[in-house]
């Protein structure tokens, strides 16, 4: 079980999450060519190592935040808003 | 008033209006005036003015217990402001679980700490009870406001008492 520190609520349990994938990735705008759509829709990075990723407290305040956490100790190094930039932590993406 | 631990009772609530107000600050600055608050509840915490009850469930989120059954005031308070004002009476169904030990009946189901430090007296948060999503709110240090959404609410009912039972069993054979 993580223990999720919502940017709003605080800190709670896993289970009132969901997974909401890799974060920062833009949508493209409507002239977007059938490579770029592809890459928007299925590409990701699957890092080792430091990820941002969208988390959704679906049973708490219903909102959608940011998280940086190291997929290889599932250790969460910050949380933030979506919207702001990716925080500096100092360690090797 | 159905006790289902030594000292603690589980009620269900009558019908009531609830509305749920999605809207940036000033959409929640013009609700909690139309309810006589003098502002918008901090997050996680509920507040009561002569017009209602308003729970801070999200940062753009109140629920809103109108005190006359009325939304009137709010459709007016709100009617030039970006907003959605949506009634969800129908999908909820409220408990009040009260007693001694009603903080540890809640904490056999859910993983908050429901210390009166941790969970103060007049704070509200969406959680889980066991895998059924509920709004639970102190309005007294012994005292639960439990809101689960209809179809749920046997199976939270019956959960509560299980606990209750066992609590009780446990304070029988010590
Ligand atoms: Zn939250």
């Amino acid at each position: 079980m993580l223990l999720i520190d919502c940017p709003y609520c605080g800190p709670r349990a896993e289970i009132e999450f969901a997974y909401g994938g890799e974060a920062h990735i833009v949508r493209p705008a409507a002239d977007v060519s059938e490579a770029e759509w592809e890459a928007f829709l299925y590409l990701r990075d699957n890092t080792k190592g430091v990820l941002a990723e969208r988390w959704r407290h679906s049973h708490g305040c219903g909102r959608f935040f940011n998280a940086l956490r190291d997929t290889r100790t599932d250790r969460f190094l910050a949380f933030y808003e979506i919207g702001t930039p990716r925080p500096e932590t100092g360690e090797a993406a | 008033m159905v006790e289902i631990a030594e000292g603690c009772t589980l009620d269900s609530l009558p019908p009531m209006i609830r509305l749920v107000l999605q809207g940036r600050a000033a959409a929640l600055d013009a609700a909690a005036g139309a309810l006589g608050l003098d502002a918008v509840p901090p997050l996680l915490r509920a507040a009561s003015g002569a017009g209602g009850q308003a729970l801070r469930l999200g940062p753009f989120e109140l629920m809103i217990l109108p005190a006359l059954g009325s939304r009137a005031g709010l459709d007016a308070a709100l009617a030039a402001l970006p907003h959605s004002l949506v009634d969800v009476s129908d999908r909820h169904v409220g408990f009040v679980l009260e007693g001694a030990r009603a903080a540890d009946i809640l904490a056999g189901l859910c993983p908050l700490d429901f210390a009166p430090s941790s969970f103060p007296v007049g704070m509200v948060t969406r959680t889980l009870l066991d895998k059924a999503g509920a709004a639970i709110w102190r309005t007294g240090a012994q005292t639960f406001h439990i809101e689960v959404w209809r179809s749920f609410a046997p199976y939270v009912e019956a959960q509560l008492r299980e606990v209750g039972r066992g609590i009780s069993f446990s304070l029988l054979s010590v």
